[in-house]
């Protein structure tokens, strides 16, 4: 049972239930995930896969259903699957079978979806993920969702309806791209979970290739089954929440619907097993409009497709063309670094905290900047992370930019946080060159120390000199010290900075000082 | 020229739907330039041929015989068609159908039924008799049998030298069998379907109709072998063959089907099957009686699988990317009903609409999972009894000659389909090649045919026991009018077309 799963909000959650209900409710979140196969061409035919083309433009003959013409499969689409199921820890099937889903719809040209539903492509994998707990990163906890299948499908196209004049308009671009469809069991128990799910989900297929898995442009849709029912007692009803574009929206969603279904059923009012669309400006769930209420798709076997065979080393048989067949086991040699792994080699590598690797790997091309400024640079992994994380990534935030777009390269970053390794500079001294930097004026680190007059004094001589002189100013507060109250150094310690207008390393100075002020 | 013109005058048969005179004119001419220059493409260069048009032709109207498609133009040629357009050959025109190829007549396209030119022919006239003065004398015409009844009739009338078919049922065997003229259904998996508008994807093929074994075979070279266009077509190599001359029949193992005894058949195709039989005895060859015991489920099982496939083939047919739309559009559910209302003849929708139900989840397991079981037992039926050593099977193609029009549309394309599929439907569910060869005259005057079935891609051999067939059973020419008029000698004493003699 997941009872919120965070063990310190369980006693409080229960509490909170007990005062408002009777007994706890609990929430059950499945999802089936739609990726768009990262392919040139689509899963039956030979035209181009890409997104905003003009409308229409990227239709075979296959795809506007002319009649005649017939499915051929594209050996990249299988591969893509095969990869993500290896990935997912799916058995891989050797045998799979394409089925037809029939139902009239305008931006579904040929009156049926050719999918896998009879023998899909992957079962039974797992997907492994991770919550923070307390919305703070130093606590993580993993959990893993059953993946139930993976199946390759034909994408729709897109119908937009024009109230207005009462017309629907209608661009097969997207009609007939591949499609892996993920489905994840109904194991997860919270928006939260759903979308660090997806999120995992989402990085693993990007590390992959098989999909570039871009929510804002449709390359991965979710829709969540959510249900809620008392402990002990079967599952309760559930909804299907579709339209759901961001992974943000996701977590709210779920959450919401959760919460709707509760307080439903407490004012003895029931679930209805309907299709429901999110409403992000309204941040609420609403039913969607009724198509044709329960539909019967009328499956059956695709007749124009043979059975997908897959092979290994061990069933390919001698004589067969390699470029004819797909060989799961080369697939496999050459899967790459999955994010778990590439994670747990970061924090070993370097030393680095578990949720640090989380934020290398979220952000595209940090983990590359990391390990360049790394290479460039004498200051220990742990101190660079925080340079990473807590200037770069916080800048890059608030500006909007990707990685790719920073004005700061790591060279530059090297070169500060080798000035600030050296002493050269004080590490308020480095932020101000930052954010100097971060204007691309073009300048180096050098240069702007040298123009903003930031390099601590390195002349020992000469910082003992003005110690001594702010010492011998200072008679009051040189008494107070040696009396006891060595708060007052901080003082002596400000004036020795004023007097070097922030060029003196003030560790060295308060040395310097307790020295002087013990002789 | 010559087909051109034979083909205005026998217009009353309606076997051509769309006539394409101007392109075909030019593909002669461009013909005739190559021979002058030694360098025809190959061995179909200038042959006039036909197409059936339920293949996509691109420039030339499709239609199906269907409101549907009426002044449909595929921007695409279907790979057979392409074929022989490569191979130089001069395409007339599209032929007339059942529509969607639905029906055993050829009686139930939008453009009319298509008449058998033996209805016109001097034996059939001799034989028949007068009903009365006021008859008019059309009006016993008899059917070509279906649904490639036009490219059947076109071939038959000399209009042109070979014409393309689809066969599901029978649809190419049963027209062949009626006109009197060599109907083959090859392999399924040896000719690609690509552009061949499906009826039933798991049992099309597409057919070859010629005045000879031999023509059969050549074309046959042309158009076999994989497509990748279509994932249903093997891959292994494929070889043209030319036919040998039989002359040693004594290694030979003939089946007969008792079963292909079946209700209906008439007494003349039993007598004349039974004389067939005997040629092959007396010529030293094993014949025995075999069984394939679930023949007679084979109508109900194509029933289910059949409408099943086309209510899944006919959903796209919405009036949104092509052919008819209704003027209705109020809402896009109401658009599709009206266009496929008005787009489609009872048939379709019957099929259609027995298709769906036989889908539907509650009826799956019970109709669509028992037929195909079914099927797969009529499949291993004939493994059964070419795996016991009998190489080719015979048995008659029809029930009986060609009956007239006005007789076979008192029952309704649903019965007569029933009743006609019953001795080819077999072959389509096994996949098998099948062929028909005219082999004598009715009482009537009117051509019977009788089939070989053979194995699995051994279309080599069934096309030589075929040819060594024809050859002994010396089937007449058909004696038209309208043929003999436009006939300079050529015709007369060349039944078969060699193919590098003549061109247009």
């Amino acid at each position: 049972l997941c009872l919120w799963g965070h063990p310190y909000l369980n006693s409080i959650f229960l509490l909170f239930f007990f005062f408002f209900s009777l007994t706890p409710w609990v929430p059950v979140v499945g999802l089936e995930i739609h990726a768009q196969i990262s392919s040139n061409s689509k899963l039956f035919s030979g035209s181009q896969v890409q997104f905003a083309a003009p409308p229409n433009s990227l239709v075979s003959f296959f795809d506007a259903s002319l009649p005649g013409t017939l499915p051929v499969l594209n050996r990249r689409c299988v591969e893509a699957a095969v990869m993500t199921g290896l990935a997912l820890n799916c058995s891989i099937n050797k045998k799979s079978l394409f089925d037809r889903k029939h139902y009239f719809y305008a931006d579904l040209p040929a009156g049926y979806q050719i999918t896998q539903q009879r023998v899909p492509i992957a079962v039974n994998g797992s997907l492994s993920y991770s919550l923070c707990i307390d919305n703070k990163m130093s606590q993580m906890v993993t959990k893993t969702v059953r993946i139930k299948q993976i199946q390759l499908e034909q994408d729709s196209g897109k119908s937009l309806h024009d109230d207005v004049r009462s017309q629907t308009l209608v661009d097969l671009n997207r009609a007939g791209v591949g499609l892996m469809e993920v489905v994840m069991e109904p194991d997860m128990c919270c928006g939260e979970e759903a979308a660090a799910a997806v999120r995992e989900l989402q990085l693993i297929l990007q590390t992959l290739g098989s999909s570039q898995a871009v929510m804002a442009e449709g390359q991965l849709r979710v829709d969540a089954n959510v249900s809620v029912h008392h402990p002990g007692e079967p599952y309760g009803v559930r909804t299907e929440v579709k339209n759901i574009n961001s992974i943000r929206f996701l977590a709210k969603a779920v959450d919401y619907e959760i919460e709707r279904q509760i307080e439903e059923l407490e004012s003895g009012g029931t679930i209805l097993n309907e299709t429901r669309a999110f409403d992000s400006k309204l941040g609420c769930t609403v039913p969607m409009r009724d198509k044709e209420g329960k539909q019967d798709y009328r499956f059956m076997p695709e007749p124009n497709l043979p059975p997908l065979i897959l092979y290994n080393a061990r069933s390919l048989p001698a004589n067969m063309n390699h470029q004819q067949v797909v060989n799961i086991d080369w697939i496999h040699e050459r899967l790459p670094d999955l994010p778990s792994v590439k994670r747990a080699k970061l924090v070993e590598q370097y030393g680095i905290l578990p949720e640090h690797s989380f934020t290398l790997l979220n952000e595209a091309g940090l983990t590359e900047f990391f390990e360049d400024v790394i290479k460039q640079t004498q200051m220990k992994p742990k101190k660079v992370i925080g340079w990473i994380l807590n200037d770069l990534l916080s800048y890059l935030k608030q500006h909007s930019l990707t990685v790719k777009e920073s004005p700061v390269s790591s060279f530059l970053l090297a070169d500060l946080l080798n000035r600030l390794e050296k002493k050269e500079i004080s590490s308020t001294a480095a932020k101000q060159v930052f954010a100097e930097l971060w204007k691309g004026e073009g300048k180096t680190p050098l240069e702007i120390v040298k123009e903003k007059k930031l390099q601590l004094i390195q002349d020992q001589e000469d910082l003992e000199r003005i110690c001594q002189a702010v010492i011998d100013g200072q008679e009051n507060e040189v008494m107070a010290i040696k009396s006891g109250n060595r708060k007052v150094l901080n003082k002596l310690i400000g004036l020795v900075q004023r007097e070097t207008q922030g060029r003196s390393n003030p560790v060295l100075v308060k040395q310097l000082l307790e020295k002087k002020l013990s002789e | 020229q010559r087909c051109l013109s034979l083909i205005k005058s026998t217009k009353f048969l309606n076997a051509y739907i769309t006539v394409a005179e101007e392109t075909a004119l030019k593909q002669a001419e461009e013909s005739e330039k190559r021979y002058k220059r030694g360098q025809p493409l190959g061995v179909l260069d200038g042959i006039p041929i036909a197409v059936k048009d339920n293949f996509n032709t691109a420039g030339i109207e499709t239609t199906c015989a269907s409101n549907m498609l009426k002044g449909y133009i595929s921007p695409y040629n279907a790979t057979v068609v392409q074929k022989l357009l490569d191979q130089g050959a001069v395409l007339l025109g599209k032929t007339n159908l059942d529509e969607f190829a639905m029906g055993s007549g050829s009686t139930d396209g939008v453009f009319g039924p298509v008449r058998n030119p033996w209805s016109y022919s001097r034996q059939y006239k001799e034989k028949s008799v007068p009903k009365s003065h006021s008859e008019d004398k059309d009006s016993n015409w008899v059917i070509t049998g279906g649904s490639s009844g036009g490219s059947a009739a076109a071939v038959s009338s000399f209009t042109c030298f070979a014409a393309l078919g689809s066969d599901t049922g029978g649809s190419t065997r049963n027209p062949a069998a009626h006109c009197g003229v060599v109907g083959l259904k090859p392999t399924y998996g040896l000719i690609s379907r690509h552009g061949l508008i499906p009826l039933v994807n798991s049992m099309d093929v597409p057919g070859i109709l010629t005045r000879c074994v031999d023509d059969a075979a050549v074309v046959l070279g042309s158009l076999a072998g994989h497509d990748p266009k279509d994932s249903t077509t093997i891959q292994d190599n494929f070889k043209p063959f030319e036919l040998s001359d039989l002359t040693d029949v004594s290694k030979l193992s003939i089946g007969i089907p008792k079963e292909y005894h079946a209700p209906g058949l008439s007494s003349e195709i039993l007598a004349l099957w039974s004389k067939a039989a005997d040629l092959f005895k007396n010529a030293g060859a094993k014949v025995i009686e075999v069984s394939l015991p679930h023949t007679r489920y084979s109508i109900v099982c194509y029933h289910v699988l059949c409408t099943a496939e086309v209510a899944s083939n006919m959903a796209r047919f919405d009036g949104l990317e092509y052919g008819h739309r209704s003027d209705m559009n109020k809402s896009t559910e109401s658009m599709y009903a009206a266009t496929r209302r008005e787009g489609f003849n009872d048939v379709v929708r019957g099929r259609i609409l027995s298709g769906n139900y036989f889908l539907l989840k509650q009826n799956y397991e019970n109709y669509f999972i028992k037929a195909q079981k079914v099927r797969r037992l009529i499949a291993n039926d004939f493994v059964k009894v070419f795996g016991s050593g009998v190489d080719i099977l015979l048995t008659p193609t029809t029930l009986s000659d060609a009956i007239p029009y006005m007789e076979f549309i008192k029952e309704d394309n649903r019965t007569r389909s029933a009743q006609d599929d019953i001795l080819t439907q077999a072959a389509n569910m096994a996949g098998l090649p099948a062929i028909n060869v005219p082999t004598a005259l009715s009482e009537r005057g009117l051509p019977v045919g009788l089939q070989f079935i053979g194995r699995s891609f051994q279309e080599k051999q069934l096309l030589t026991v075929a040819k060594w067939f024809e050859k002994q059973v010396k089937f007449p020419m058909i004696q038209l009018d309208e043929v003999k008029r436009h006939d300079h000698g050529v015709f007369q004493h060349q039944k078969s077309a060699s193919f590098l003699e003549h061109r247009t």
